[in-house]
Formats: structure tokens, sequence, C-alpha cells
């Protein structure tokens, strides 16, 4: 049942397989979560969480509302903690590196992994601004190095043809689906290593969904992406690795199953995630 | 069936209109002083409103013809009011900001929010002795800088508590998307807070400054009042509110006169004040 | 530079600066691993989040700073008159013998009159900007100008009060004594500033304040109480006054007590027109005298350390009441808020 060739250290979730595609060389995990819990005060919210992401592929992570999937992704790049008293236990690797060790810069982790909201949420400034954000708090870089990494993020985030010409709007002026694409380039502007996504399509409209489900195709050859999302159709999109969340009776959040996308939905191994994705419950 | 259509019952009717009438009557008990107030106001002011009173000192009580107006006191109300703001604005707005972004819920930040709205509940006559304790007293005299402080006594609470309000006004999904992109506190506050919340803050400084330049009370014993040119922070200093207090029981008609002039000089700034704090907020209202 | 080699090296700056990740086989020059903290950026947050702490301490402690001086300056009194002082009624600055019930007994009577007056105009204020009574448009410009009158500085209002409208109520003054003169409060010949002046001044400025919450507490009130009361047959006063009145009953008296602890506070206007007379009587007509209005009169000569520690110990006994009366008040209006 467990392949003896995973890298992983024993846990009961190894995933059958590791390579998603034949023929393709095993893939390098560039962030490792190894038994993770995650408390609100005294309250545990999630539970034993074993998951490798895999560099330049992107992640799904799937389940039923309320079962700690937003939780889980907020605790990848240590934004949960600013939002609310998030505790965990456990280990979060980036790189190998434990990012909950004490004296790691908070603001050099969210820069490695970036993150995508449901809502889409642009700053009060122009486009350029927007985008601009990011590498001004780290550097004074000259105006042509700004232009230049601000055209290079538009065009990674598909909206570079549709604002090239009036970069000075109001972000808030753009639709949905562009705001969330500005959103985007804002976050590849400082090169992260990870983007989360946190049900980046629920606020847009299907067509919006559709033009970010296409770039996501894209981006995965820059950058290792996760994405959140309640639309099972959307995971086996545009995935190759999927977890399947869901909750114990107890209302903890679990990991139940991961594995290249394609087995989780044609051949899951646990019978509620067989459920799940049959669309039984969720 | 053919009560559906029956008139109300007289008693119920008279009841109605009697209740109309005396809501109607009270509520013009309200508003008559206000216009009666502005009438006189303008129709006493405006006649002695020379361009005198922009340049001259006023004048020993009793002479006639004599240059007269109250250019030391619009001074010292302006010198008075800018040290008030030098001293209220930052530690008001830096009040807000921790309660708002760092303190939030937590009992210090509880207890502070109450002490805050405690200052504001203090009359402005014992926010005057306080001042006359703190720099009077030890100083040895009256001064402008004893003013100042008094006034800015008055201004903390407001400019504190409007400001927090203005800046939790602030989605929280900026706030996080800004730390997303690895930028801390200082940087997330300055840039994405504040700027987006500064309409805000702009109004409750103003609102704060139409109260201060109005205050009389704090002033009477700690700027006193000076018939003479300002002579720097630590001497007495005149000002709009106290000449009129003090030309008001004047027995001499001229100095009457001026009070009713600077009267409509205050008024004047303290309602372009608040309407300017108005329209502040209102501009950014339409414009998403 | 030429842009691509100005890319390369800015890219490559921005890595050096983040912390020391072993490089990746993505496109990242080797560099010597950085501290995990760059010390700039912690010490500007820290420091960012230390000096807010300190201005909010510093904002927090004046209450305590003010209450602590005020009680120091005063102690050379208490320690003489003690609690004697309230009901003491010689005010003596040369024999040094101070008693405060003059003021006190002026500054309380003076509120009641302003509430008395004040509490039922307010309130039919806050009924006609609430309740359906008026066309939708002429709502907010009368609560707006309302409202107004709270920003008027207090001294003008006392500037009219003393020039206008004291020979305007004159006549009337002189009627309630001529015709009202076996009433024990209307018993003495009026000469212009009075109790009653003192009163109807401050009344005119407490209103704004009883408009606007209790404006507030009947919004509060929810529709689903009126529409009870319409679906019984009740007409639109009818609801108003036997319905949605009892409703808000305590948010109003909490506005009451707001506006009380407004006019016990309130010092100029008062001072121009109640008299400045230490005298004590039943009759409305006569002069007076007020805390804030002896604060005010007194302070800017007071010298002697006794002098100065009675206006002090008034000016104590004035902070602490004023602060019960609004700390009582800010409760009844929040739980009356809340509860709707």
């Amino acid at each position: 049942m467990f392949s003896s060739s995973s890298p992983l250290p024993s846990n009961p979730l190894t995933p059958t397989s590791t390579a998603p595609n034949e023929g393709e060389p095993s893939p390098i995990p560039v962030m490792h979560v190894q038994d993770l819990s995650c408390f609100y005060g005294r309250h545990k919210a999630v539970e034993g969480v074993y998951i490798n992401i895999y560099e330049k592929h992107v992640t799904a992570i799937i389940g039923p509302s309320g079962c700690g999937k937003s939780t889980f992704l907020k605790t990848l790049n240590r934004i949960g903690e600013m939002e609310s008293d998030l505790r965990i236990q456990g280990r979060v690797e980036l790189l190998g590196k434990n990012i909950y060790a004490k004296g790691t810069n908070l603001n050099q982790l969210r820069r490695q992994v970036g993150m995508i909201f449901q809502q889409p949420n642009p700053f009060a400034m122009s486009i350029y601004d927007n985008v601009a954000y990011g590498i001004k708090t780290v550097s004074r870089p000259s105006r042509s190095f700004l232009d230049d990494a601000v055209e290079s993020a538009l065009r990674s985030a598909a909206l570079w043809d549709e604002v090239k010409d009036n970069l000075n709007q109001s972000g808030l002026d753009l639709s949905g689906g562009q705001q969330q694409r500005l959103c985007i380039a804002r976050a590849l502007a400082v090169n992260p290593k990870v983007l989360l996504m946190d049900e980046p399509c629920s606020a847009l409209d299907p067509i919006a969904t559709m033009k970010i489900e296409a770039l996501l195709h894209e981006l995965k050859n820059k950058v290792t992406i996760v994405i959140v999302t309640h639309n099972m159709q959307q995971a086996s999109r545009v995935s190759e690795y999927t977890a399947f969340f869901s909750t114990d009776e107890h209302r903890i959040g679990q990991l139940v199953e991961f594995g290249a996308t394609s087995q989780i939905f044609l051949e899951a191994e646990q019978p509620s995630t067989r459920d799940y994705v049959a669309g039984r419950f969720g | 069936m053919s009560d559906l259509f029956a008139p109300l019952p007289p008693s119920k009717k008279l009841f109605n209109v009697a209740m109309s009438v005396t809501a109607f009557a009270l509520s013009a008990l309200a508003l008559i002083p206000l216009l009666a107030m502005l009438g006189a106001i303008l129709s006493k002011g405006v006649p002695h409103l020379t361009a005198d009173v922009f340049t001259q000192l006023p004048a020993p009580a009793g002479m006639k013809d004599v240059p007269s107006g109250f250019a030391n006191a619009i001074i010292g109300t302006g010198v008075m009011v800018a040290i008030a703001a030098g001293l209220s604005l930052p530690l008001g707005i830096l009040t807000a900001i921790y309660l708002s972004e760092f303190g939030k819920n937590s009992t210090f930040a509880n207890a502070v929010r109450m002490l805050v709205t405690i200052l504001s509940a203090a009359p402005s006559i014992v926010v005057g002795v306080f001042a006359y304790g703190v720099l009077v007293l030890p100083l040895k005299g009256f001064s402008a800088l004893a003013g100042g402080f008094a006034l800015s006594v008055i201004m903390l609470p407001i400019v504190t508590l409007a400001t927090e309000e203005s800046l939790k006004l602030v989605p929280n999904a900026q706030r996080l998307a800004s730390a997303a992109l690895g930028a801390g506190y200082g940087r997330t506050t300055l840039r994405i807070v504040l700027a987006r919340a500064f309409p805000g803050i702009l109004t409750s400084s103003l609102l704060a400054i139409a109260r201060a330049a109005g205050e009389t009370a704090p002033l009477i014993f700690t700027a006193l009042f000076s018939q003479n040119w300002l002579e720097g922070l630590l001497g007495p200093s005149a000002s709009l509110s106290v000449l009129i207090y003090n030309y008001a029981s004047s027995p001499f008609v001229d100095q009457n006169n001026l009070a009713w002039a600077a009267a409509v000089m205050l008024v004047g700034i303290v309602v372009f004040t608040n309407l300017l704090a108005r329209w502040v907020t209102r501009n950014r209202q339409t414009t998403r | 530079m030429r842009p691509y080699r100005a890319l390369y090296f800015f890219r490559s700056r921005l890595t050096q600066m983040t912390e020391a990740l072993e490089p990746t086989q993505s496109n990242l020059p080797q560099r010597s691993p950085v501290p995990t903290e760059s010390w700039v950026s912690q010490f500007g947050d820290g420091g960012f989040r230390g000096i807010s702490f300190l201005a909010a301490l510093l904002t927090a402690s004046i209450p305590f700073w003010m209450c602590v001086l005020i009680f120091k300056d005063a102690r050379p009194a208490i320690a003489k008159f003690g609690l004697a002082f309230l009901w003491t009624q010689e005010w003596n600055i040369d024999q040094s013998l101070f008693g405060a019930l003059p003021y006190i007994y002026g500054t309380l009577v003076s509120s009641a009159i302003a509430l008395f007056l004040a509490l039922p105009i307010g309130v039919a204020v806050a009924i006609i900007t609430s309740e359906k009574v008026l066309p939708e448009g002429l709502q907010t410009p009368i609560a707006f100008l309302v409202e107004l009158i709270a920003a008027i500085p207090s001294v003008i209002v006392g500037l009219w009060g003393r020039f206008i409208l004291i020979p305007a109520l004159e006549p009337f003054q002189q009627f309630l004594y001529s015709h009202f003169k076996w009433i024990p409060i209307f018993n003495t010949q009026p000469f212009g500033p009075s109790m009653l002046m003192a009163g109807v001044v401050l009344a005119i400025m407490i209103v704004p304040t009883i408009a606007a919450i209790s404006r507030e507490v009947f919004l509060a009130i929810s529709q689903d109480l009126r529409n009870g009361a319409f679906a019984l047959g009740a007409t639109q006063w009818e609801s108003i006054m036997f319905i949605t009145l009892p409703a808000a009953a305590s948010g109003i008296f909490g506005a009451a007590s707001l506006a009380l602890g407004r006019a016990l506070g309130e010092t100029m206007a008062v001072t121009m027109v109640i008299g400045n007379v230490n005298e004590i009587s039943t009759s409305l007509l006569n002069p007076g005298n007020s805390i804030p209005a002896l604060l005010a009169n007194q302070f800017g000569e007071a010298s002697d350390p006794l002098h100065i520690g009675a206006l002090m110990y008034l000016a104590l006994m004035l902070f602490l009441v004023t602060l019960a009366v609004n700390a009582i008040a800010a409760v009844l209006v929040r739980t009356l808020t809340r509860n709707a």
C-alpha cells in the first residue's frame, strides 16, 4: 500500500505515487509539514497533518467547509497568527528550515511564501504602486528597474495587456477578476518561492475564474502554488497534487489523504475521500 | 364592514394633533435660540469688524477715536491652538495607532480607552485648573504655553477616540495583504492604514481644533489676558475667547462692540472649521 | 547599465537581503548565508510598537496626573475644613474662611432647571428627527442645526445671554414675580441676571446632547416593536408615546445623565448670566453662583495657598462628581443601544 520509494519519514499518509506524470523526475519538496496541529487558544482546529508541497507544481487542498483548509494554509506563511490567536504544534519547513523556529524573520518568510486572499484586496493606490509596493519594501531600486519589474509581474499575471496604457489608474477601478490578477502580480513582484491561494476564485464570475485557472497553468513553471478550493472540478483541472481534509466526529480538521490528483479523484484509498469526490457529502 | 372606512374617533384625532403641535413647538424652541444667536452676532458684530480689528491692539478703556482692534487676540488664539495641536495631534494619533493596531482588545488597551473617555468628560474649567497647577504655579506666572497646554489636554481625547475609529474602519484584509508581502508593522501602518484613514484623521483633527479655538475657561487663568502683543511663550497672552469674556462685562460700550466683533470672528472660525471637517470626509465617500 | 544587467544586479541584491535559505536548483547565485534577522527591520518594527505604547501610556496617565495634582494642591484646604466644607456657607478670602455650600447649591439648582427645560425639548427634537412625523428630507437638516448649537463656544452663548436674552426675558421674569410671588421660587424682585437665566442658558446648551443621544436610542429601537403597535390599530403618535418612548426610557435617562454631566461643568455661559453673588436663596429670580463660575472668577487672582487650596478642593469635587455622572450615563446608554 505504501510506496517504498517514498523519501518521507514514516507517517500514515505517504502518497502512493510521488510523480504525477509518467517519466517525470522525482519532484522536490519545497515545503514540508510534519505532524502539524493548529489551535485557536485552547481549541484544537486541525490535527496531525503530514504533507509535502512539491516545487513547481500545483497542490490543491479540498474538503468540506469548516475542516481547517484555510487555517492550515495560513500557517504556511504565518499569517494566521496575525489574524487571531492561532498557535501550532509540529513542524513546518521551507527548504529544510523550520519557519516556526525562534528568531525567524517573519517579513522575509512572507516574501518567500506569498498569499492571495479570497476577496481581491488591492491597495487604494495606482496599479503601478500596488505592484511596486512589495519591491519598495526591501530596496530602493531605480525607476527603470521598477518599471521593468512591474511590467514583468503584470505580464506573469496576464494583466499587462489590459492595463498597460493606464498604470496610474487606481487598483480599485478594475473589475473583480482584474483586481485578483493585480493581487497576483503584486505577490509575484517579490519573487516568492511559494504562492498560497485561499479560494481565489470564489468571489469571481466564471469567466474571470477561467482566466485565473489558465494563468495557474503558466505560473506553476515559475512558482510553486498551493490552492485551497471548495470547487472540486477546479481542483481536478488545475492541480497535480491534491490534499483532502475533513473533520472527524469531534469537529477537528484532519488530512485524510494526500496524493497525485489523478489518483485522488479516480482511485482514492480512503472511503471518505471517495465519497467526497463523488459528491456524496460536502 | 363599514367600520373599515369610518374616520378616526375625535379623541384620537385630537391627541394626534395635540402631540404634533407640541412636538413641533418644542423643537422650534430649540432652534429659535440658534437663529437668534447667529442673527445677533451678525447684526451686532459685523458693523464693528473693521480692518483695524486685524491690525491694532485694543485701545485703553474709555478712550475714543483711537484705533482699536484685537490683532493680539487673533495671534494669541492662533499661537495657542498651534501649541495645543502640536502637543495633542502626535500624541493622540500615536495612542490611537497603539489602540487599533497593537493593543486591540487587551485589558491594557481597554483601560486606556476608558481613561481617555474619562478625560473627555472632564469639565474644561477643571482642565484649566490642572494646567494652572502644572505650569502656572511652578513657573510663577501666566503664559501662552500654559494656555496651549490646557487646550492640548482638551483636544487629546477627541483626537485619540476619533482617530481610533477611523483606523478601525480600514479593512483588516489590507493589513494582511501588506504583511503577506513582507512589510512590517511600521510600513503597513504608515503606508496602508494611515494613508487609507487619512481623511478621517484630518476630520478629527479639524474638529478638535475648532473646539480648542472656542474654549475660554481653560485660558482664563493659564494664559490670562494681555492688552499688548505677545511677548514670547512664557508671557501672558490675549485670545479671542477671553477677550469676549472680559469685554462683555466691561462698562465701556467700545469694548462691548469689540466683543461682538470678536464673536463674529470666533463663530466664523469655528463654523468654518466644522464645515471643512465634514467636507473632507464627504469628499472621500464618493470616490471609492 | 543595460537593463538586464541592472535587473540581475538588483535581483541578486534582493535575495542577498533575504535569509540564508539554501539556494534551490533555480537561478539564484551562490551567496553566503546572512543572519536570520535583519536587525534594522526588527528594531524598526519593535521601535514603532514601543513608541506607540509609550504614547498610550502617557495619554492614559493624564487623568491620574490630574487627580493627584489637584488633590495635592487642595490638601491645605481639605486639612483645615474637612467635609464641613460642603455645608459651610461662608466664603471670606480675607479671613481665610471658605465654605462651598452656595456654589454647590448654585451648580445643582441651575443644572436642575436646565434639565427640566431641556429634557422635553430634546426628546421632542429626537422624536421628530427619527420617527416618521416629518417628511424625510427635513430630518437631517434639523438634526444638523440642533447639533450646530453644540458647536457654538460657551462664551458666545454667554455674550448673547447677557446682552440679548436677559433684556428680552426681563418682562417675563417680572411677570413671574408679580403674579406668582406667593410661590417661594419666584418671591424676589428680579433685576436681570438670575439663577433662572443660568438655567435657561444651560438648557439651550444641553439640548443638542439630549437630542442627539435620544435620537440614536430611538433609531436603535427595533422596527418590529412599532409594527406590533400598528398591527393593533395604534396611530403614529400613540405608538410613539405609549410604545417607543417607554422602550427608550432608560436610554433617554442615560442621555439626560450625560447632559447633566455637561451642565455641571459648564462655565462661561453660566458665569456671564448668573450674577456671581454668593447667596443661597430659594427664589430662582435671585442671582447666585456656581462652582465653575467661582473658579473662573477667582483663580486668576488667588495667591494665598489656602485660598488656592479651597478653589482646588472645589475643582476636585466638581471633577469627581462629573466623572461619576458621566460614568453612570455611559453605562446606561451603552446597555440600551446594545439591547435594542
